[in-house]
């Protein structure tokens, strides 16, 4: 939170994208988060990464629930639509506005505690119908905006600023996604936008559903000495495991890369992304090899990131159904609706 | 790069773009704040501390902070620094009272000044409080030196420099009018302490091609204008033609037409891009349809039956390369303009014929004195320069900073004290910190652009030679300007044992300052920025070692806009905002009796 608005006034010499927009054009209205909230490192991130994507404002909607977390699409592209739900609704309001207009692209903007605990039963179905959305978890491992009651994703023995430390087993929101299928599976930290703006590009652009969870420290609750969702400890524990770089369509792979540690990727828009596996043993196309790691990661302390997952050949929800490329909300009502003949053939088959 | 070494260093002072850009070190962010609580007579009194005259150089100073100033990089127009110190000055009380005055009781040495022009004065300015009796040796019966003879009073009107000039006099300085200096030498033999030569550079330079003795239509720029100010001039005639395109010129197209010439063009030799004069000069003098012809070098002058008809020019062509320098002249042919009268604005040179030079005063291959340029002393100890007489023609405002550094010179001369061993700048810096979102000074970014000078409207400003043409701004104009100013004093401070590494001050900054990255060589650096440090003039300011990552802090001061945002983002406090107060020794400050008081084991 700051007392007067992030002034207009620019670098003269700022870039402008395809659009002819400047970066500053992504921007939200100003943040009343607190002064440095992860949140809103993320909310930079995603400016920064609609803007090179070169997305017209219009054609993006945001979507949240509740929580700190949530109240940040606000704070980005004040050009797009949006709507902040109840509490962990985000995904089902997501999903009925991707069902009527499918030339969308969507963010999610969600926390630890709507995802995973309140809106849980939403996550899952989200990820299930592999919804094409990009979904952001900002997690810290509190309930930030109630004052810093631990969330479902805090882990063992992490320490509150008072009381006692959390007993729970936590939810881990990428394994979670991963054995239910989820199609591009991210983990990040709001301190390092280098490996957090091409993993949300790339989930912008998957076809499906993309969760990028990001650990994103709560300065006010979650900070401290034996925090284990502080910055402090995050940089101590992180590792990178599979960074990618993303490269926009026509261009060419050009630097030359060694078969073992790098995959090119090709997005359906013709756009690729080249995996640079830091750890060369990991194999983020197979489900259950990915699954083993993280586990294993996870039990020696360790918060591995980067694009952990990648599947771009599993149909999205429309094609599930069998929808018509036009958007249901740009059809006629009579293409809509049935023709009178049609429904009374259809009724028929019921009796 | 190593951390920016801030302390004992002139690093903040360099920050204050224009306070570093002016010959006198004028605090123009602070007294820009005086003027926004309507605190006039404090923002005089700020800027009279610096540069002595702050209701002439408000109307007439030549403004090297403007050009310098961070606005004008952060939009295209500077702050209107130099109308905002005439604000002050219109506006202020009567300050008799905050003056400094000369003691009763007098210090015993005597010091001869040569010429009451603004350097000498400044010199008395400084050295009178101390106690010293000041003599100031002037060849006119007026003070003021080319401030009054040259400077036209349209633009400098005589009021004005008379008040400021006064306040100094009125100290119980020996002036003494009517009387040139006609021998160095025996002005030695009267016994001074000291003596300051503030004479200026009083020769306008000739121009001698064909014709140029034969007829008395052809005028010496400088002297013309004193002859205008002294009333010995009064006309001129219908086409007049200005050779030369520097400010002299443009006063002397200006003077032409209020002396009745009805067409007045200034002959240029090259593109405006190689022009001399200040760009408001010469917008103010197209205001008033003075043509400037460029491309056009003088080759003689035209007499008819003795009579001067105009003068033939050759038209020139140059080749002109990338960074702006010209490779290549040729001339393309020649051609002829009618004329009445000629004004020669082409420079001016030092003259001393009153200056023996057998006695011990060098002077140099282009017979200028040879003068130190810290200390002011010329090769005969007890004998300093200043102003225009040191160096060659440069402005007011480097004048009183040659006086400021004379005055300290002569002082410790005075006190068998080494010249050389000065008081160094130094800087105070107290945090602008008022609340959780509050600050000292007004700190949101104003988008108002420059205000304009209100003009006397042409029809009316002709009628008499000493009509002010600048109406000096508005109350709404002077709000408006205020705001523009980036209070670049206020320095953005940093922490680094604090920062904790959450980027939050890197997105918050509007015009992408700040960088947190692995250090480098200041060149690999400069292009690894949130946005490349092109300006190679503004310095990085770069941290010690970030405690989590071992990354360093990098700010570009080039276009930081002191919105303080970083400062209000940070959860730490690692940034703050601190007000920056430059310290410069004047000659109280030096005088051996004060320096031994605040150091007493130097004593
Ligand atoms: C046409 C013109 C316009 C200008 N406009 C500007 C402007 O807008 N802004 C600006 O900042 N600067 C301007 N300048 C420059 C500025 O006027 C000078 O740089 C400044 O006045 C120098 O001050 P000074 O004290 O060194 O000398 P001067 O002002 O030249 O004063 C020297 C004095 O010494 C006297 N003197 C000389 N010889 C003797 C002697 N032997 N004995 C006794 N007295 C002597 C002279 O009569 C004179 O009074 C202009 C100059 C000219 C020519
Ligand atoms: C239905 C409902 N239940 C409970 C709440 C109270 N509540 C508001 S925000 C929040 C948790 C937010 O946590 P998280 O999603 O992690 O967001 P953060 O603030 O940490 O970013 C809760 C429980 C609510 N607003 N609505
Ligand atoms: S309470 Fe925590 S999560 Fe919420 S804004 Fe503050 S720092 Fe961010
Ligand atoms: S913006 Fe203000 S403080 Fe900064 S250089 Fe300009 S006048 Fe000086
Ligand atoms: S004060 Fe801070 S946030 Fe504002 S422009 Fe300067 S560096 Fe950027
Ligand atoms: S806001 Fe403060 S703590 Fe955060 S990166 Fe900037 S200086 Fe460091
Ligand atoms: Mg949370």
């Amino acid at each position: 939170m700051s007392y007067i608005a992030k002034p207009k006034v620019t670098h003269p010499k700022l870039p402008r994208n395809k659009l002819g927009l400047t970066e500053r054009d992504y921007e939200g209205s100003v943040s009343t988060l607190c002064a440095g909230c992860g949140h809103d490192s993320i909310t930079a991130a995603i400016v920064q990464a609609v803007f090179e994507l070169n997305i017209e404002p219009h054609m993006l909607a945001k979507i949240s629930g509740i929580g700190c977390s949530s109240k940040t699409p606000t704070y980005f592209v004040s050009e797009s639509h949006g709507f902040n739900s109840v509490h962990g609704r985000m995904p089902s309001v997501t999903t009925g506005a991707n069902a009527a207009n499918r030339d969308l692209m969507y963010i999610g903007v969600s926390g630890d505690g709507d995802s995973l605990s309140i809106g849980a039963g939403q996550f899952v179905h989200a990820i299930r119908r592999n919804l094409n959305m990009c979904y952001i978890i900002e997690n810290n491992g509190v309930y930030g905006l109630t004052k810093g009651q631990f969330s479902a994703s805090a882990d063992i023995g992490s320490k509150p600023k008072k009381g006692l430390p959390n007993q729970q087993e936590p939810i881990d929101a990428v394994s979670t996604a991963l054995s239910l299928g989820a199609t591009y599976i991210a983990r990040s930290f709001s301190g390092d936008k280098d490996q957090v703006v091409p993993l949300i590009k790339g989930a912008m652009l998957h076809k499906g559903f993309a969760l990028v969870d990001i650990i994103s420290p709560c300065v006010t609750f979650n900070d401290h000495e034996g925090s284990t969702k502080s910055y402090a400890h995050t940089r101590q524990f992180y590792h990178h495991v599979v960074d990618m770089d993303y490269i926009p369509p026509a261009k060419e792979i050009k630097a030359a890369y060694d078969e073992g540690s790098s995959m090119p990727i090709e997005l359906h828009d013709g756009s690729k992304i080249l995996l640079r596996k830091v750890d060369t043993e990991y194999d983020p196309t197979s489900r259950a090899k990915a699954f083993k790691y993280l586990r294993e990661r996870f039990n020696a302390g360790e918060i591995v990131t980067g694009l952990l997952y990648i599947d771009e050949g599993r149909p999205e929800m429309h094609e599930l159904m069998g929808n018509v490329d036009t958007p249901l909300s740009q059809l006629s009502l009579e293409s809509l609706r049935p023709a009178k003949g049609e429904l009374e053939r259809i009724l028929r088959g019921y009796r | 790069m190593d951390p920016t070494k801030t302390e004992g260093t002139e690093y903040f002072h360099q920050v204050v773009d224009c306070q570093w850009g002016c010959p006198a070190h004028t605090d123009v962010p602070e007294y820009i704040r005086l003027i926004a609580q309507g605190r006039f007579t404090d923002a005089y009194m700020l800027n009279r501390k610096s540069n002595v005259f702050p209701g002439i150089l408000g109307r007439v100073c030549d403004r090297p902070c403007e050009p310098a100033c961070r606005r004008g990089r952060v939009e295209e127009k500077p702050v209107a620094i130099c109308r905002l110190k005439r604000v002050a000055a219109d506006h202020r009380d009567d300050v008799k009272g905050l003056l400094p005055t000369a003691p009763k009781k007098k210090n015993g040495k005597k010091i001869a000044l040569v010429g009451a022009g603004c350097a000498s004065l400044t010199v008395a300015n400084d050295l009178m409080p101390l106690g010293y009796d000041c003599v100031i040796y002037e060849a006119l019966n007026k003070t003021g030196g080319l401030m009054r003879t040259n400077i036209p009073a349209f633009r400098l009107p005589a009021e004005v420099l008379d008040e400021e000039m006064n306040y100094i006099l009125d100290m119980g300085v020996d002036l003494r009018l009517n009387s040139p200096v006609e021998s160095m030498k025996g002005l030695l033999d009267e016994g001074y302490d000291a003596v300051f030569i503030g004479s200026g550079a009083p020769k306008g330079k000739d121009l001698d091609i064909p014709g140029r003795k034969d007829t008395d239509h052809i005028h010496i720029g400088i002297d013309w204008l004193e002859s205008v100010a002294f009333d010995h001039i009064d006309s001129i005639g219908k086409k007049v033609l200005i050779i030369g395109v520097g400010n002299t010129a443009m006063d002397c197209c200006r003077t032409s037409l209020r002396l009745g010439a009805k067409n007045v063009k200034v002959m240029a030799r090259k593109p405006r891009d190689f022009f001399k004069a200040s760009d408001w000069e010469l917008e103010d003098a197209e205001e008033e349809k003075v043509e400037i012809v460029v491309n056009h070098s003088p080759k003689e002058f035209v007499l008819k039956n003795g009579k001067l008809v105009g003068m033939n020019f050759e038209k020139m062509e140059y080749e002109i390369d990338d960074s702006g320098k010209i490779t290549e002249t040729r001339i393309t042919g020649e051609e002829f303009f009618p004329c009445d009268d000629v004004v020669l604005a082409i420079g001016q040179d030092n003259a001393f014929p009153w200056v023996e030079r057998d006695i011990g005063i060098e002077f140099d291959k282009w017979d200028v004195p040879i003068v130190d340029t810290t200390t002011f002393e010329s090769t005969m100890s007890g004998v300093f320069f200043g102003g225009d007489a040191a160096f060659g023609p440069k402005n007011i405002i480097w004048a009183v900073e040659h006086g400021h550094q004379a005055a300290i010179s002569i002082d410790k001369y005075c006190n068998k004290q080494p010249l050389e061993d000065r008081l160094p700048r130094g800087v105070n810096l107290h945090s602008a910190k008022m609340g959780i979102h509050e600050w000292s000074y007004s700190n949101n970014y104003d988008p108002a652009e420059r205000r304009l000078m209100p003009h006397v409207e042409l029809q009316k400003r002709f009628k008499e030679l000493d009509i002010e043409v600048e109406l000096g701004f508005t109350v709404e104009q002077t709000i408006q300007e205020v705001e523009r100013c980036l209070n670049c004093d206020i320095q953005t401070i940093f922490a680094p044992k604090l920062c904790i590494e959450c980027d939050a001050c890197i997105d918050v900054c509007p015009v992408d300052c700040l960088t947190m990255t692995k250090n480098g060589e200041e060149s690999d650096l400069r292009n690894r920025l949130s946005a490349p440090a092109e300006n190679l003039e503004q310095p990085l300011y770069v941290s010690a070692d970030l405690p989590q990552t071992g990354r360093v802090m990098v700010k570009d001061e080039d276009l930081c806009v002191h919105c303080g945002l970083c400062a209000e983002r940070c959860p730490t406090g690692a940034w703050d905002m601190q007000k920056s107060e430059l310290l410069v020794p004047f000659a109280k400050d030096e005088a051996t009796e004060t320096r031994k008081k605040a150091q007493p084991s130097a004593a």
